[in-house]
Formats: C-alpha cells, structure tokens, sequence
C-alpha cells in the first residue's frame, strides 16, 4: 500500500506544471450557476479570496480590500473575486451582508466546498493571487492586520514585469 | 484506481508542448497533541500520551480530466473526535472527466442537492464530518439554464462503506438563462427539484422494514431587483429508524429565505420547518454517521467563544425555526457614523419544538400525528443579539456585541435544564506601526444557571504578513463550585508564509460545543501543548 502511495506522488509530481483555474460550479447571489474555470479577467490578475459570514479575520481582510479595490484596479487592472463558503444555514445572509458593508467586488457562493475542494482550501481566511493565464503566483492563509500591503506588493510585482 | 492516477502524467510528459498541461495541486494538514493531568477540570491523559490527527489531498488536473486522493491518518484519534477513526487509509480516491456538456465522476464524491434537505454528502475535518459517497455521479447540462445531475452510490462511514445503496437525481432550470428574452430581465427565477431513495435490505426479525425509502423535494428561487424569495419543500416516505424510534410516519420539511437590500439597509428573514426528517442509509447508524440529508439550523454561527458558549444543533426529528437579520450602515463623515461609517446589525432567532399529538397511538406504528406547521409551546432556543462594528480612525477599529440567549439544555443535550445568559464583546484592534497591530479582546457571560458567569480576555500581537503572538484566558470565576473557578488560559504562537501555516499552543481547553454549518462536535476539557500544520501546494 505505501509503496503504491509515494509510487503515485513521485509521479505525479514528475507531471508538475501550471494550468487555468480548477472547474467547480459555484452560483451567483441570485442563484445562477457559473463554472470556476470561465473566471476571466482579460489576461489582468485575479484575487480569490475565501470567506464565511461567521470568519471574523476573513471580513476583516475583504474590507481592508474593499478600501483599496478602486485603488489597486486603476493601478493594475485587478479583478477580485470573494466566495464565500457559507453553506445553506448562513448562506441566505450573504446578499444582504455584503451590500450593507458595499463591498464592490463579486461574490459567489460555494455552499458545498466544491471549489473550496478544487482549490485545496483547508481554512478560510485563503488568499490566491492568479496571473492573466489563471497560474497561481502567491497565496496566504488566515489575516492580521496589514496583510493586505503584501498582496499589493505581488501585484505591483506581477503588473511591472 | 491507483495505477491509473500513476499512468495520467506520463501520459501528460509524453504529450507535445500544444496539448494542455497537467497541474499537480494539494494540501496538507495535521494536528497533534501532547496530553497532560489535570484532575480539577478532569482532564484524561490517554494511554498514547500523544494523538495525531492529519490528511493530505492530491489532486491532478489534466485537461478535461481530474484525479485526486487523499490521505488521512488518525494515531490515534485526538480527544473530541470519534474513535472510530482510529488507523490510516485512503477513504476519498476519484477520476473525473468533464467537457462543455458532461461531466462524470467514478470513486468518491461530495454532492447537494438544493438546500440539502434530502441530500447532501459533505465533509468538514474540524468537526470530523465526512459522509462522502462511492460510487458513480454524473452532471449534465444538455442546454443554457438546464442542469441534470444524477448519483448512485454508498456512504463513508470512518473507513469503511455503509450498507444501504443510494440514488439520486436532481434538475434545476434557470429561466433567465434559458429564454435569452428574458438574459437580463430584472425579475429573475429558477425552479428545481431533486428524488432521492435509499435501499437496505431487511435483516431485522421484530420490524418489517421498507427496503426502499423514497423522498422527493420540490424549490424555487425569485429574484427581483433587490429582493429575493427562495424555498423548499421536501416529503419523505415511511423510514422507521434508530432516530425516530422506529415509526412509520411520513416525514416533510419546509425551508423558506427572504433577503431585501437598499442601500445602506438590508434584511433577511428565513423560517423553517421540520417533522421526522432525519434520513440515513442505515437506519441504525446514530450520531453524525451516514446521513444522506443536511437540515440547516435557522439561528447564528457565533465568531466569539463566549457567545458561543450555547450553540444551536438542529433536531433531526423535529423543530419550528425562525431568523431575522437587519444591518444598517450609518454613513460616514455624520455626527453617528463618524469618519469612517459604522455598521449595525441586529439578529434574532428561535428555535420551538413542533406540535405532536400521540392520543390513542401509544402504541401505533405511525407514533404520532401532526398538523403541517403546528408548533408547539416547548422553546428549544432563543438568540437576540445586537452588533456594532465601527472604524475609528485609520488605526483604531471596534467590535460591539450584547447577546441575550436562552437554551434549552435539558432538551438538546439531555440534562441540565434552561439556561439564560447575557453575554457582551468589546473587541479593539490597534496598528501600532505598519505590519505591526495588537488586538484587545474582551467578552463576559453571566448566567445563574449551568457553569455560571465567565470572563474572557485576550491578547494579541501581530506582525504582517508572517507572525502572530496571542495569550489568552476563559475565567470561570462565577462557578457555583468555588474549586471549579479555574483559568482556562491558551498561549499561542503562529508563523506564516505563502501557503504554509505553522501554530503552536499551550494551555487549557474547556469543555463545550464546536458547531460549523448546523453540526456540532462535542470536545472534552483538555489540557496540554499542541501543533498544528496547514500546507497548501
């Protein structure tokens, strides 16, 4: 049995490169399902963020970006992308939740963890970074005040190359 | 299974350069305890001294196909989790295909239908939750808003498979995506509607026991503007079982969620209703195992742990839920709102039993009758509670909570009566200087009843984006036994970097509930020093 397991890593790693985003349906806040792997952003860079109503540090984190959204999209053309992981118990509050506190940037729901899985998303707060060809370039796990410098120095980065 | 996952990449590495690349992607985690003695809040220190719980996921994409595994290890199982995960395996292996219309997994998958009500399998390793599926599971989607999708299958239960097989169908049709009159019309609707039946063989030589149990659920989602209205109703036929003491009653549930936003105010108001819903693919299996269905509760998931001293789990035979949520954002640069605005949100939920009447069916098959909605006099739960959350200047934030709550102990958890509490949070985060920020958090709940009174403090300093240094204390100094006023104090420690996550704690855990989505797991008081490790690659 391990032989077979460290067989089968060692060859999967042997096949390591990058490819889009990870297919997973999530839905819209009106219910619509949309397919992760059509998230577009004309070849600019995407933030997903994972989030949950009840994640203290993650509503922190989407505010602190909410402050500087407009900022960072005139700089660097950025799309950011917020799914919450709320399930159906929490997730009915999402839409009223997230325009009382006029977050400007798209939300999903991924009430299942279908994405949450595809993306090998253990905890939320999780932050990626995706280049314009949807490669994964820098992600951060949990949220402490100030964290959000950091993503803006990866994307100042990604955009000045 | 696993030899093919070996062959995909080679097959990948032989490829040209012009053919899609493969990706390989994972994570990684672990949590391992070293258990020590503390005889007053009774703390066992089991005979490994130390216990391991820990997974690893692996997943490769290809093109249109997908394959993934994953690891778990429990040695042996950490205290709070079920023992039945004791030993290692692979309990979750699959191989995907996926292209514009089809999609069709073999091996093991999570699926939902609608809200859940009759089916959902899902997993949630903090509460060690995992009822995934093996077996075959397809999606379809023949046409722009139509949405098929089709399983059959066994459930995991620890390392093994449950007996009874079950199969499932689900359509959804988005009528704004399938009449492009209609692509962008303010008014927006969906339908959809799922059947799902289970089959156990009858062993059992007291009961006749039906070998196929069919439920069936019905839904709809409107949308205009800024307002929304979304429901479901899902009927289960007879399922006698270990959870409803073996009746034949037919079951229901009604899921209703209403939500209005306008500008700076928005609201939501969900109920709900349930009558001998719990639905399993063995009707002996008790605790988490084997539940084919999910009911939601209707009340909050509290961040704070002292507002979250008594949290809700829904009663899977029955209960009359209702919530209702309104923010208000108080605009910035106002004498209110100050600088930076300041948002308000007010909640209140309740939780019933539902109106039985088991005159003249003592000894009936059927139970008891009751009237569809009937709601009886009995309160399960009772959460009123008011939220401010303010910015005071660019380095000065705040956290207002006060909570009134009253649970119902004795009925939830068996014994201890109905408990009253009023809880508050006063929680301040100060930026000292960038990258570096301290946070204050304070929280009290007084209660006459079950533990008594306790305070909370803690202390918390980070230094962005890799360290977090935190000490924190859960005094109990309300207990009516005077030796049981103990400090319950945690110091931790974390460093974090790209996807990588190390923390290490020491202290004293009390006993209590943890409780993600309506799932609760009970955890023991412990006491000790613990490291978690999360990787993501």
């Amino acid at each position: 049995m391990r032989t077979t397991f460290i067989l089968t890593l060692v060859c999967l790693t042997m096949g390591l490169s990058a490819q889009n985003i990870p297919s997973a349906d999530v839905k819209k806040l009106s219910g619509q399902v949309v397919n992760t792997s059509n998230f577009s952003n004309d070849g600019k860079p995407i933030v997903i963020s994972f989030w949950a109503t009840w994640c203290k540090p993650c509503v922190k984190e989407l505010n602190a970006y909410n402050d500087y959204y407009m900022d960072w999209k005139d700089e660097t053309g950025v799309r950011i992308v917020a799914i919450s992981t709320d399930d159906t118990r929490s997730s009915g509050r999402v839409a009223p939740y997230v325009n009382a506190r006029g977050w400007q940037f798209d939300v999903f729901l991924d009430e299942n963890g279908d994405f949450k899985r595809a993306m090998n998303v253990a905890n939320v707060p999780h932050t990626f970074l995706l280049n314009g060809d949807g490669e994964i370039i820098w992600q951060h796990t949990s949220y402490v005040d100030g964290d959000e410098e950091e993503l803006y120095d990866k994307l100042l980065e990604l955009t000045e190359k | 299974m696993l030899s093919l996952i070996i062959i995909l990449p080679m097959v990948a590495m032989a490829q040209k350069q012009d053919r899609p690349k493969g990706r390989l992607s994972g994570n990684f985690n672990m949590e391992a305890w070293y258990y020590l003695k503390d005889s007053v809040i009774g703390t066992n220190v089991p005979p490994e001294k130390t216990l391991m719980n820990g997974y690893a996921n692996f997943r490769y994409d290809y093109g249109n196909f997908t394959a993934g595994m994953r690891f778990e290890g429990y040695l042996n199982t950490l205290q709070g989790f079920e023992k039945g995960y004791d030993g290692t395996g692979i309990p979750y292996r699959f191989l995907s295909y996926k292209n514009e219309e089809l999609e069709f997994t073999v091996g093991n998958f999570y699926e939902q239908f609608g809200n859940g009500l009759v089916l959902r399998a899902w997993e949630d390793k903090n509460l060690g939750y995992d009822n995934a599926f093996e077996g075959i599971h397809v999606k379809y989607n023949p046409y722009k808003g139509v949405y098929f999708k089709g399983l059959y299958g066994k459930q995991r239960v620890f390392f093994d498979l449950g007996e009874g097989i079950v199969r499932g169908f689900d359509g959804e049709i988005n009528i704004n995506q399938l009449f492009d009159t209609l692509k962008y019309a303010k008014t927006r609707f969906i339908i959809g509607g799922s059947i799902v039946s289970k089959y156990q063989k009858d062993e059992n030589v007291q009961y006749n026991l039906p070998e196929n149990v069919a439920s069936f659920a019905g839904r709809f989602n409107f949308q205009h503007g800024m307002f929304s209205l979304k429901g479901e109703y899902a009927h289960k036929v007879n399922d006698p079982s270990a959870d409803n003491g073996m009746i034949y009653k037919d079951g229901d549930a009604l899921l209703v969620n209403s939500t209005w936003s306008k500008g700076s105010f928005g609201a939501m108001l969900s109920g709900k209703w349930v009558d001998n819903m719990s639905f399993r693919s063995d009707y002996q299996a008790v605790d988490k195992n084997l539940l084919i269905n999910y009911l939601p509760a209707v009340t909050q998931n509290h961040t704070y742990a002292l507002t979250a001293m008594y949290p809700y789990a829904t009663q899977l035979t029955g209960e009359a839920g209702a919530q209702g949520e309104f923010y208000y954002r108080i605009k910035r640069k106002t004498a209110l709102g100050g600088k930076y605005g300041t948002l308000i949100t007010l909640n209140y939920s309740r939780v019933h039993d539902i109106e039985r009447n088991r005159e003249g069916l003592e000894n009936d098959t059927l139970g008891y009758k009751d009237k569809f909605l009937a709601i009886s006099d009995d309160l399960l739960y009772d959460d009123f509670n008011l939220k401010i959350e303010r910015k005071f200047s660019r380095k000065l934030k705040g956290t207002f909570i006060g909570q009134y709550v009253s649970y119902n102990k004795q009925f939830i958890e068996g014994k201890g009566g109905i408990v009253y509490a009023k809880a508050g949070v006063l929680d301040l985060s100060y930026r000292i200087k960038r990258r570096h920020s301290i946070r204050l958090e304070q929280q009290l709940l007084m209660t006459e009843q079950d533990r008594g009174d306790w305070y909370s403090v803690m202390l918390e300093y980070t230094i962005s984006p890799h360290w977090f240094f935190s000490i924190m204390d859960q005094y109990n100094y309300g207990n009516d036994h005077k030796d049981l006023r103990v400090h319950y104090y945690t110091l931790s420690m974390g460093y974090n970097k790209g996807g990588n996550r190390v923390q290490l704690n020491f202290g004293k855990q009390r006993e209590g509930i943890v409780c993600v989505g309506g799932v609760c797991r009970q955890v023991p008081s412990a006491y000790g020093a613990y490291v978690t490790l999360t990787s993501t690659f």
